[in-house]
């Protein structure tokens, strides 16, 4: 408390906030071999929308440190780019990052860490929050005041408005990138800060990992995607069937839980409340029922377009354009309409 | 030292009561929650957990399991489905009905009982289905300050402690190598959870269970987080069908995505 107090009686003339209310943001710019993960763009929207004063935060190998700063210096809004390099920090492994940004958060004054929910940050936050003993405040949709946030539960079932309280001194909180606009990665000019790496004796170590290559657009940021469900009856199908169409559209491929399990399609495609959150222009949902988990992740899709043998297939609900056919001759037939192979 | 570590784990497996997966939720007539007049059951990544957690001592036997759960007095339900899955006895950190334990409070109040207990393997759902929240097994992580494995989709601890995983992460799999004491957060490809059978459901109640309240272990569990609203999302209308893929095109046309 009393290190804010300091902080709002030396720079409260410098912002424009509600009076009496000061907020400084922290955005996690997550990145990979050097490069921006966009969906951290979105969190630094989130962190506009409370207002105050906004920095951003690098960290990896010294090698890709360097290259995502410089991409990080532009992001307009960014007053200022922490960086911090050490091997250890390669991988995101979340044991040697969260006590760097534990030690930075008090250091720096930050009273909010904001940063989209994708699966490193879902990693490394709860740790950070444990560290601090605060609490986290994920996937939030909105913005409602410096303290004040909405996030989807049950599912996306129910929207709950909470308010933090003063007892979470920081506020650790989740952007789903769905929600928020990207903030523009030119204009700004920010000035770097570097930071020194922490102690990283933790006996967790990265090994290997295994990403699946795609020429698809990325299905977490695709404008359009073409979803396959169980009725695909086999790998060899959701591909023959899904991918003309895919590629028909330009499109990114994503599946249903039971198609994944089913081993039609790789778990990192799957869509839905323990998957992805996408919110493209066009969801086309193929064979896929439409259970609560699945909506989950796609309900906020401009256009749902449903393609289901069963007339009484619950996603014919949500679907605004539904169509009642088997999708062996529905979606070849699709795929020629829209001048594909 | 890890080579005179006993091959015995003493696994701690938190299970959290949850309105089932199957029912649709109705918003309370308050607007401050759900209506809770419903199916309740174990969150699905937690009977994740306690399957991994039973099939280790199904491989070795001097592995000792077991369940927690932090809830109100009907939290029992969950934890005897537990204890007829494979645990060895289970806690019952008892609540009021009413309360509301947020995740940072659930995580103290585990912290405590593993301290207490000398657990060194605790496996946690990913993430409950009810708050979404996704981060009790990560805060439980950083608060004991052991190594963490979220995500997991396949989990080996050797005899000497030695932890190899497959964690699920966005766009594939990572593999790490780690040690215990551990804190495992379980995804949904880790396993298939069994049912419990009838002989077991019946040789489950006469195992033991500990109830205790928050209070004794010194954790504070009132709510950092204030319910402003729970509200509808907002609804979607289905746009009706089409009768053939020439109509859907020019919806599509229409539409201005194709």
């Amino acid at each position: 408390m009393l290190a804010r107090n300091v902080l709002r009686t030396a720079r409260a003339s410098r912002f424009s906030t509600a009076p009496g209310r000061f907020a400084s943001s922290l955005v996690f710019l997550e990145q990979k071999g050097g490069k921006l993960n966009d969906q951290a763009l979105t969190a630094v929207t989130a962190a506009k929308a409370v207002g105050g004063d906004i920095a951003g935060i690098v960290i990896g190998s010294s090698a890709d440190v360097a290259k995502a700063v410089e991409e990080a210096k532009g992001i307009e809004g960014l007053s200022k780019i922490y960086s911090s390099a050490s091997d250890a920090y390669a991988n995101n492994v979340a044991e040697n990052v969260a006590p760097l940004l534990a030690k930075v958060i008090p250091d720096k004054l930050i009273s909010h860490l904001f940063g989209a929910h994708t699966a490193a940050a879902k990693n490394i936050f709860p740790r950070l929050a444990g560290l601090l003993e605060v609490s986290q405040i994920s996937d939030i949709t909105a913005v409602k005041g410096e303290d004040t946030f909405q996030r989807p539960i049950y599912a996306g079932n129910a929207i709950l408005t909470l308010k933090s309280s003063d007892k979470d001194k920081y506020k650790i909180i989740t952007v789903r990138g769905t929600a928020f606009d990207k903030a523009k990665k030119e204009g700004g000019s920010a000035a770097v800060e570097e930071v020194a790496a922490t102690d990283a004796s933790s006996p967790t170590k990265f090994v290997s990992e295994e990403i699946v290559v795609s020429s698809r657009p990325d299905l977490a940021s695709a404008a359009k995607v073409v979803s396959g469900g169980r009725a695909l009856k086999s790998q060899e199908n959701f591909e023959k069937v899904l991918d003309p169409l895919a590629d028909a559209l330009g499109a990114a491929v994503g599946a249903s839980r039971a198609a994944v399990d089913a081993g039609y399609a790789d778990n990192s495609l799957q869509v839905g409340q323990t998957g992805k959150v996408v919110a493209p222009e066009l969801y086309i949902a193929i064979g896929i029922s439409g259970a609560i988990q699945h909506l989950a992740g796609m309900k906020d899709s401009k256009l749902i377009v449903a393609i289901n043998k069963d007339a009484d297939a619950p996603i014919f609900q949500v679907a605004d354009v539904g169509l009642v056919a088997d999708l062996f001759d529905a979606v070849p037939e699709l795929v020629k309409e829209l001048g594909g192979k | 030292m890890f080579a005179t570590r006993p091959a015995r784990a003493n696994i701690l497996v938190p299970v959290k009561r949850a309105i089932d997966y199957a029912v649709k939720i109705r918003i309370a007539k308050d607007g401050k929650g759900v209506d809770t007049n419903v199916k309740y059951s174990m969150n699905p990544f937690d009977e994740i957990a306690m399957e991994e957690a039973v099939r280790m001592k199904e491989k070795d036997k001097d592995h000792k399991i077991t369940a927690i759960t932090v809830g109100p007095a009907k939290a029992i339900d969950t934890l005897r489905t537990a204890l007829a899955m494979g645990a060895d006895n289970a806690i019952h950190v008892q609540v009021g009905d009413n309360d509301i334990v947020e995740p940072l409070a659930v995580a103290q109040i585990i912290k405590k009982i593993a301290e207490r207990d000398g657990n060194d393997l605790i496996i946690a759902g990913k993430q409950a289905i009810d708050d979404d929240t996704g981060a009790t097994g990560g805060m439980l992580a950083g608060l004991l300050n052991w190594p963490q494995a979220q995500f997991a989709s396949k989990l080996e601890v050797s005899k000497d402690g030695a932890v190899k995983v497959i964690r699920e992460i966005d766009g594939g799999l990572e593999t790490l190598e780690t040690k215990l004491p551990l804190v495992v957060t379980t995804d949904l490809r880790l396993n298939e959870p069994r049912y419990p059978s009838l002989p077991n459901i019946m040789k489950a109640k006469k195992k033991k269970s500990e109830a205790i309240k928050p209070a004794d272990l010194g954790v504070d569990i009132t709510p950092r987080l204030e319910t402003i609203s729970v509200e509808n999302p907002p609804e979607r209308q289905g746009g009706g069908k089409v009768e053939s893929v020439q109509e859907l095109v020019a919806k599509l046309k229409e539409a201005g995505v194709i």
